[in-house]
Order: C-alpha cells, then sequence, then structure tokens
C-alpha cells in the first residue's frame, strides 16, 4: 500500500493536470477565451439545443418519390433515343406503372435496334456488377424496363446526398450561424440550427422542392373539361390557387417547355409596373438560349410558371426574352418571395422532403434551464461535499477532491470529443456525483470494518481498497451497459444525458480508486499513523 | 474531531425474517402497479405517441388562465387539448394530438401549430412561447420501439453479466429484483400521470443501473462470506451481508437523494419528472437489493457449493461462525 513509486504519482497526476486543462475553455465559455494564449486548448464541449435554445428539425424523403421521378426522367431518355435512332423506331402504349415502365416497338424488326439503344440508358450499380436498371422483351416487341433494388438504392442515395447538399446551401443562405445538417440513415436528414427565433421561415423553406418549370398554357382546351381535371390530349393539368380567369385549374402542354434548373443566379425584387414582390432569375448560357427560343416562338401567347406543381402565374409572352434573365409574378408577399429566390439559387431538392419531428426550445427557456441547472448542480455538489467530510472526515475530503477533479476530467473528455452537453446532460452530473462518491463510501466502509476487526491501519486501507475494488468494477460496468444501450437506442437529449454517464463512470472510477489511493498513500507513508479517524 | 456514523457499528439486523411479507407486499404491488398502469394508462408526452406540444410562460400574469386556455384552443377545432402546469404556476404546456392526415401532408400538423400559437400571441399579448415539439406518428413509434428495447437490452444485457461474474441464481435475483424497480416505477407514473416521455425512460435506465448498483454490492458481500463461512446457515449468511454493508447503502442512498432533492427543488422545471422517478427508484431499488434480490438465492438454493474456490475445496481449515468471532 506504501510502496507507490514516483512515476505513477507523476503520470497519475499529468494525467489530471491534462483534464483539467482541457475543461478550461469549456468553462469560460464565448468571448474570454479569444484571449487566451495560443498554446492552450481551444475544443470545447457543445451546448445542446435544449440549452441554447434553437430548432431540431428532422426530414424525411419517400424513397417511392425518388423511383416515381427516376422513372419520370426514364421515360423522356427513352422517348428521347427512340427518336433519336436512325432509323428512328416507333413506340407506342407507354406507360408507367407499379414502380416499371413498359412500352410496345411498332415494327418487330426494330427490336434489337432499340435494345441496343436503351443498353447505353442503363448504368452498372453496387459492386455485384448488377446494373440499374433491367430491360426485358415481352411477346415479342413489349419491353419493360425495371429499376433493380441497387439501382433504387443507389438513386436513393444519391438524391440524399443532393438534398443534404441543397438544404446547406439554403440554410446558409439564410445567414443562420453554425447549423447543423448531418444525413441520418437511408432517407433522413437532421438539421439543427442553434438561436433560431422563428423556426417557421426554416421548415416553409425546407420544405420547398422549389422545382421550377415554364410550359405553354394550352389555350385550346375545354375549359369545363380543364375544370374537373380532365387533360386534352397532349396537355397536363396544373392546379393554379390565384387563377385570374378564376378556374382552379389550367391546362399545359406536356412538350415544349423548359425547365427553370439551369439558373445562375435569382433575387428578390419589384415588378416596374406594378410595385409587386417579384423573383428576378438569370438563366446560365444553355437555359438562356433555351427560354430565348421558347420565347421567339411563341409570341403573343401564355406561358404558365409551374412551381413544385402549382401553377404561380401565366403570363403573356410579349415580345422574345434573350438577354438570359426573366421575372417571375406571383401572388407574393416580399418574404415569400424572398424565400423563393433563396430556394431557386441553391437549386431544386432531387426529392421532396417531409418535416416528421421539430423541436423547438426558445432561448429564453434555454437560458433558464442553464441558469437553474448550475443552481441545482452547485447545491447538490455542495451538499453531498460537506457530507462526505462529516461522514469520514480527512478520508472525505480525499474523496472530495477527487471527486472535484472528476467534475473537471468529465468536462475536459467532453470537450476532447467535442461532446454535447444537453439538460438531461447536467441532470447526468450531478447523478454522477451521488453514485461516484459511491465508491469512496464503499472504499470507507470496508476501512472502518476492518479496523473493527483488529487490522493494522496501512493492512486495514490496503484490504479496505482491495476488497471493495471487486464491487466497485461490477458494479460500474453494469452501469456502463445501462449507459451504452441508452446511447445507442436514445436520441437528442437523452443521448447527452448517457454521454455524461458513461464518461463519468469511467474518470469517477479513475478519481474514486487511483486519485484518492495515491492521496492516502502519500499521507500514510508521511505520518505513519498509530490510530485512523474514519 | 468525532465523525458522524448514520449506523452503529454490526448492527444485526434480521432482515431476512420478513422476507415472505416482503416478497408478498412486493408481488402485491407489481400487480397492483400493472393494475394501474392498464386501467388508468400513462400519461404519455409527444414523444411517444406524436402530436405537438407547445410550452408556454405567461410573463405577466401570475396564474396561466388554463380552464380559458382549454376553450380556446378546443375552439380552434383540432379536439381538446391536454394542458398542463409544469414548473411555476405561469407556465403551461398544451398538448394536441397531430390531426387527422398529418402523416401523409405534415403541413397539416405546422398550419396547427401556427394557428395555436397565432391564437395565444393575439389572445394573451404578455405569452412567451418557450419551445415547440412535434412529432409525427412514424417517429413516435420509433421512440416508443427503441426506448423499449433499450430497457429490456439494458435488463438483459445485465443479468446476462451478473450470471457470468456471478452464478446463475444471482443473475435470475437481480433480474427480478429490476423487474420488480421497473414495474413499480411505471405504476408511480400511472398513479401520478406525470407526462411519460424519453426523459423517463433515461431515468428507468439509470434507475436499473443504480438498483444493480446496490445488489452487486450485497451480492459480493454474500459471496465474499459464502466462501468465508462455508457452514452457516444461508439465512443468517444473508442478513449478516446486509447488515454488513447497511452503512454503505444507507450512506449511498442519502447522497444520491441529497443530489436528486437538489434537482427537484432547485433544477430546470422540464427534468421534474426525471428527478422525481430517480428519488423514487433510489427506494425501490434500495429496497429491492435486499428484499428481493437477495431471499431469491435462498428460494434458488445458493449455498457454499456454489462457490468452491479451487484451493480451499481440498479440505483447508474451514472458519465457522458469525462476526463476533471475528472481531
Amino acid at each position: 500500500m506504501l510502496d507507490f513509486p514516483r512515476w505513477k504519482v507523476i503520470s497519475i497526476s499529468l494525467l489530471l493536470a491534462f483534464g483539467v486543462l482541457m475543461s478550461l475553455p469549456s468553462l469560460f465559455f464565448g468571448e474570454s477565451h479569444k484571449y487566451w494564449p495560443t498554446f492552450l486548448p481551444d475544443e470545447t464541449i457543445n451546448l445542446g439545443l435544449d440549452l441554447s435554445g434553437g430548432s431540431h428539425i428532422l426530414l424525411e424523403a419517400d424513397p417511392a418519390d425518388v423511383g416515381e421521378t427516376r422513372l419520370e426522367t426514364m421515360e423522356e431518355s427513352v422517348r428521347a433515343e427512340m427518336r433519336r435512332a436512325d432509323p428512328r423506331i416507333n413506340i407506342g402504349d407507354i406507360s408507367r406503372k407499379d414502380g416499371t415502365l413498359s412500352f410496345m416497338v411498332r415494327d418487330s424488326t426494330q427490336v434489337d435496334a432499340a435494345r441496343e439503344a436503351l443498353l447505353p440508358l442503363t448504368t452498372g450499380a453496387g459492386l455485384t456488377g448488377q446494373r440499374d436498371w433491367d430491360i426485358e422483351v415481352r411477346d415479342d416487341t413489349r419491353f419493360v424496363v425495371t429499376p433493380t433494388s441497387a439501382g433504387l438504392e443507389n438513386a436513393v442515395d444519391n438524391a440524399m446526398d443532393t438534398a443534404t447538399d441543397v438544404i446547406r446551401r439554403r440554410i446558409d443562405e439564410m445567414g443562420t450561424r453554425e447549423p447543423t445538417i448531418i444525413r441520418q440513415g437511408d432517407t433522413r436528414i437532421v438539421v439543427q440550427v442553434p438561436g433560431l427565433e422563428d423556426p417557421e421561415a426554416l421548415k416553409e423553406l425546407l420544405g420547398k422542392t422549389a422545382k421550377l418549370d415554364f410550359k405553354l398554357v394550352d389555350f385550346e382546351a375545354d375549359p369545363n373539361a380543364v375544370a374537373e381535371g380532365r387533360p386534352p390530349v397532349g396537355s397536363q393539368i396544373f392546379p393554379y390557387p390565384d387563377n385570374p380567369a378564376g378556374l382552379p385549374n389550367i391546362a399545359v402542354k406536356r412538350l415544349g417547355g423548359i425547365s427553370g434548373d439551369k439558373l445562375t443566379d435569382a433575387a428578390q425584387g419589384f415588378a416596374p409596373e406594378t410595385n409587386a414582390p417579384v423573383v428576378n432569375i438569370t438563366f446560365d448560357t444553355e437555359g438562356g438560349a433555351k427560354f430565348a427560343r421558347l420565347t421567339q416562338n411563341n409570341v403573343g401567347r401564355p406561358f404558365a410558371i409551374i412551381l413544385d406543381g402549382e401553377v404561380l402565374s401565366a403570363p403573356n409572352i410579349n415580345e422574345p426574352i434573350l438577354g438570359g434573365s426573366a421575372q417571375i409574378s406571383g401572388n407574393f408577399t416580399v418574404e415569400g418571395a424572398n424565400q423563393l429566390s433563396i430556394a431557386l439559387r441553391s437549386g431544386a431538392l432531387p426529392v421532396e422532403l417531409q418535416v416528421v419531428e421539430e423541436r423547438t426550445v426558445g432561448p429564453d427557456l434555454g437560458a433558464d434551464s442553464i441558469r437553474k441547472g448550475m443552481i441545482a448542480a452547485i447545491i447538490g455538489t455542495s451538499a453531498v461535499l460537506a457530507f462526505m467530510v462529516i461522514t469520514y472526515g480527512r478520508f472525505g475530503f480525499y474523496a472530495n477532491f477527487a471527486l472535484t477533479l472528476n467534475l473537471f476530467l468529465i468536462l475536459g473528455v467532453m470537450a476532447i470529443f467535442n461532446a454535447t452537453l444537453t439538460l438531461p446532460g447536467i441532470a447526468g452530473f450531478i447523478l454522477t456525483v451521488g453514485s461516484a462518491v459511491d465508491a469512496n463510501v464503499l472504499i470507507n466502509e470496508r476501512i472502518r470494518e476492518e479496523r473493527r476487526r483488529g487490522r493494522r491501519v496501512v493492512q486495514a486501507v490496503e484490504v479496505g481498497y482491495k476488497e471493495a475494488s471487486r464491487a466497485i468494477f461490477d458494479a460500474n460496468i453494469t452501469n456502463v451497459i445501462a449507459g451504452l444501450l441508452l446511447f445507442i437506442f436514445g436520441s437528442g437529449p437523452v443521448r447527452g444525458f448517457a454521454v455524461v454517464l458513461i464518461i463519468g463512470i469511467i474518470t469517477s472510477v479513475f478519481t474514486a480508486v487511483v486519485v484518492t489511493r495515491m492521496l492516502v498513500a502519500l499521507w500514510l507513508r508521511r505520518t505513519r499513523p498509530q490510530e485512523l479517524v474514519i | 474531531m468525532k465523525l458522524l456514523k448514520l449506523v452503529p457499528d454490526d448492527t444485526n439486523i434480521a432482515f431476512l425474517k420478513w422476507r415472505n411479507i416482503a416478497v408478498a407486499i412486493s408481488i402485491l404491488m407489481i400487480i397492483g402497479s400493472m393494475a394501474l398502469v392498464a386501467q388508468r394508462g400513462l400519461n404519455f408526452g409527444v414523444d411517444f405517441v406524436g402530436g405537438q406540444m407547445i410550452r408556454t410562460t405567461f410573463t405577466q400574469t401570475t396564474d396561466a388562465p388554463i380552464t380559458e386556455l382549454r376553450e380556446k384552443v378546443g375552439a380552434l377545432g383540432y379536439g381538446d387539448p391536454t394542458i398542463q402546469r409544469f414548473g411555476e404556476p405561469n407556465e403551461v404546456s398544451i398538448r394536441m394530438k397531430l390531426p387527422d392526415g398529418a402523416d401523409q401532408d405534415p403541413e397539416l400538423a405546422n398550419t396547427m401549430a401556427d394557428q395555436i400559437t397565432g391564437m395565444l400571441k393575439t389572445e394573451y399579448p404578455d405569452v412567451r412561447i418557450d419551445g415547440v415539439d412535434s412529432v409525427s406518428g412514424k417517429v413516435s413509434e420509433e421512440l416508443l420501439s427503441k426506448g423499449v428495447w433499450s430497457l429490456v437490452g439494458a435488463m438483459l444485457a445485465i443479468t446476462l453479466y451478473i450470471w457470468i461474474r456471478f452464478e446463475w441464481q444471482f443473475g435470475a435475483g437481480a433480474l427480478f429484483a429490476l423487474f420488480h424497480d421497473v414495474a413499480l416505477t411505471f405504476g408511480f407514473f400511472a398513479l401520478t400521470q406525470l407526462e411519460f416521455n424519453l426523459n423517463i425512460v433515461a431515468a428507468l435506465l439509470t434507475i436499473i443501473g443504480y438498483s444493480l448498483n446496490d445488489t452487486i454490492v450485497v451480492y459480493d458481500r454474500i459471496r465474499e462470506n459464502l466462501k468465508k463461512y462455508r457452514k452457516m446457515d444461508i439465512i443468517a449468511l444473508l442478513d449478516l451481508s446486509v447488515n454488513e454493508t447497511l452503512a454503505r447503502t444507507v450512506m449511498t442512498s442519502l447522497t444520491m437523494l441529497v443530489a436528486l432533492v437538489a434537482l427537484i427543488i432547485w433544477g430546470p422545471d422540464v427534468i421534474f419528472g426525471f428527478a422525481a422517478a430517480m428519488f423514487l427508484g433510489v427506494f425501490i431499488g434500495t429496497y429491492s437489493s435486499v428484499y428481493m434480490a437477495a431471499p431469491i438465492l435462498i428460494w434458488l438454493k445458493v449455498g457454499p457449493d456454489s462457490f468452491i474456490p479451487p484451493e480451499t475445496a481440498g479440505g483447508k481449515a474451514e472458519r465457522v461462525g458469525g462476526p463476533e468471532e471475528i472481531g
């Protein structure tokens, strides 16, 4: 027991000093640690949203949605390839059903040519050499194009990656500070924005797919059929909420439109004549050329501006628009136009995202929680510390010293891992205080017991530490097991609790057993007491 | 300096004498808890049933007008709200079920939240919106199943660990004690109708960890004594072990309770339920280590042969008798 080599003392002390040093930046949040000398660490723990205030939003995409969009694109590619083939391949009876695309080649001698033309539309997917689409020919002339599961998975994965980037760009455009945007699982994205007063604007922005299309209005369509939602051949029906003609829908031509994804800029502005808020967009070279061609060929006719499947407005093309920029009018507020311009600037989402979970904490409640948590922590810790000294005297003081170091160590380890402190995490701190002393209680009670049995001082201390360690070890392992399960299955703030618990258990065993043992050994060696007050 | 001793030296309380009555009471309590849960149900928060919770503070009013609020929110046509006070009398949470069809169209949930907060802001200018929790049905189902799995997983993993470190009887005893603790905590939440949310799952897992802490300390001493006093009657041996660890049990429970009282009185209101559950859990956990985990060892016939250390099995001198012969 008395044999505590110098190298051990030094390494334990160094380890403790390192932990305390790492915890310091976190104790002086914000401004002050900017002025610190640079050799000091600057990793801090993060405050969870429930303490700092802010919004946590979980977005989810429907994979079927991705499949559907992909199938649509496939249909367009098939039509284009067949048209481009030389000689042209006539196809008909093209339909999308149950996630597959099927069509008929009118001339059965062209089946092989059609297959040749289709093959470049598929690529390899995954490591198994599987392709992303299966092409099958049934009854000699019917082609069935089915997405393979690997292909679909790839597509969903890519769509989610793109969506994450788009979301990041949108939030950056809003100018919020330190957002966290992480993909979670296969189809989810977590967005965390600290210190946001009003999450409504954020949610609005995230919920917008921002898919912009310009299509020609089919003004020959029968208004009654359109109102009932029956499109004429070659046209599609879109809802048009602000239709000046009063109809809820409008019919537009399927073909001949252009999509608005070829933009270089979008900004909120005002219409020169009416002073109504509008969005000014600028096409890139390719998009500009297409738009010029569209407007040149259709002067005098209206075209519909379609955003996310809904018509915003359907202005007349008064003259060709050749400069590569255009104005989107609609029933906008300034704010709405501003949001749309942000959404358009950062690109369209490849898939629709829905908010499946939202947690917002106002900054006042967060600050209140920190204050109350701190007060409770200080009172609770002081009471426990006082209790220990009253009960175990010198040994209680050693335990308290270890306990205080333990608090610094937890903070330090959390800072090293950039862990997040949440409100339940503060509760975890207080609980760690309560249970960390348990190790010392076990040891000290055992020493008392051994003294009663008549062991001499040094031996009693030695046996006390040895016999108590076994139970301390087992008890803490089981606590780590509970903590790990909490970490694995928990979410958000509860996870923060698990983090504090696990780190706290590990550091508390170190301080409560190793550090107090060192202190006691050094004291025993120095004074060689014949009697123990414990 | 005279030091505080909460428990006098060498206590000799016959804890196990009351084991049959205690276990009978415990079983009744478990059944009662289950009946309470079945009859009154748990007051699940939005974490587990989905829906929306809006936390508000009335900054200029001392008492939040709960009845009036209930009527006004109800008049919006989204069904009856659950309005509860948390912490101060001017702090209330308004809980709503998600509107029909919100799973297909989450916009509906947003509209509902907008309408409620809008109404609050116009009707009560001093109201401060402290937080909005909105959880869809799908996510709440996941959270619920994750919560259940973490509880079941923790109980089984811990039992397995005890089985490996001790003997199978000890594992069974620990599992039974844990089941007792969890069942009674559920009963407590059914009785008080405190909101049962994710934090409470964290509290339950902590209770499991704490209760086990206690059980292990007692078991460790039983194992030690089984090796030491090979001829001692099992009941006397269990009593001895519980008495020897009594000082530690009382001291640790007290420090835990002190820390928890600080949390309950001065801590943030949001974790009141958590702290209350833990407070109760300390009592239940301590009790179950003595009266659930220990008696089971008698019924499962644990004896000195359960731990035959190879070197002493050969007939080394045995120490027989109680602690008084050693002291």
